[in-house]
């Protein structure tokens, strides 16, 4: 586990970037039970007005957390993680899908709790997919 | 059709108990991608310092759907057309990583609905405790009904 005395204000935890393709929103919609039709149905998500079949946003936020968890670890050690969903990861049916690029920042630490406050940006291409992105992880 | 506001401050307890099942676990990891071994190898687990595997931090959006049944997004009588919902904010408290073994009971808050322009906004609370009533975790979500606001008088 990441330990506090390793840890500064500032520092910038680098980029990963994850494919999202529709088989991806399938594994996701069977081991989480979220089965809205607008995962993995075409035709109904353009009906009621999306672009395409777009990506379960906890699934945009699992990864996203991933960058914390790896960075801190412990999965364990996330405390808090909360996000606002700000545009939808539209996955087309091809053989690329979405590209999704998360990166993070430490905002902030608190020396009492030993804790730590990342801050992350997840984007595909030039969209802003996650806002307000913030996790608070324990340190060792 | 816009949501049915009565709905405001009901609360919805889980209609049994939830047991966290490492193959569960493994499964929803390797959905999400993430081979981290506290979540597929009880002895790297124990070697972190847990009892058995742990779940990643949005496990418990499992749960939500499990006991989906239960609650008020699948009551008729609320006025939802699930096609027109997105998911529009998450967070998660942790008192404490959810591990194998763990029998989770839910209780599901409608803490609010409102107009957001077009939209309606449902914001729900989660507390999940073990069995025996020790904290596990505090869900706050935020979902959003696509264009079903009533329409303003200008």
């Amino acid at each position: 586990m990441r330990a506090f005395a390793d840890v500064t204000v500032g520092e910038v935890i680098p980029d990963v970037t994850f494919p999202v393709q529709r088989v991806n929103l399938i594994q996701y919609a069977g081991a989480s039970g979220d089965a809205n039709i607008i995962h993995w149905n075409e035709r109904v998500a353009k009906a009621v007005g999306l672009p395409n079949v777009i990506a379960h946003g906890m699934l945009t936020m699992a990864e996203a957390g991933r960058v914390v968890t790896d960075w801190v670890g412990d999965p364990g050690a996330v405390l808090e993680y909360g996000v606002r969903f700000s545009k939808p990861v539209v996955v087309p049916d091809d053989d690329e899908g979405a590209s999704l690029v998360v990166g993070g920042r430490v905002e902030s630490v608190d020396p009492e709790a030993r804790t730590a406050t990342v801050v992350l940006t997840a984007k595909v291409g030039t969209d802003v997919v996650l806002q307000g992105a913030r996790a608070v992880v324990r340190l060792a | 059709m816009p949501l049915n506001r009565e709905f405001i401050g009901r609360e919805y307890p889980s209609s049994g108990v939830y047991e966290v099942a490492r193959e569960k676990i493994r499964d929803f990891a390797l959905a999400i991608g993430d081979r981290n071994p506290v979540y597929l190898d009880p002895d790297a687990a124990r070697a972190a310092g847990h009892p058995d595997v742990i779940a990643p931090p949005t496990f418990l959006t499992v749960l939500g759907f499990r006991f989906a049944g239960d609650g008020p997004i699948a009551d008729p009588a609320l006025g939802l057309n699930y096609a027109l919902v997105v998911h529009g904010e998450q967070r998660f408290t942790a008192h404490r990583p959810v591990r194998a073994g763990d029998r989770l009971v839910s209780t599901n808050v409608v803490d609010d609905i409102r107009d957001a322009g077009r939209n309606e906004l449902i914001l729900t609370r989660t507390e999940v405790v073990t069995e025996d009533g020790e904290k596990v975790a505090t869900l706050h979500g935020t979902i959003v009904s696509r264009g079903t606001a009533a329409p303003r008088e200008s």
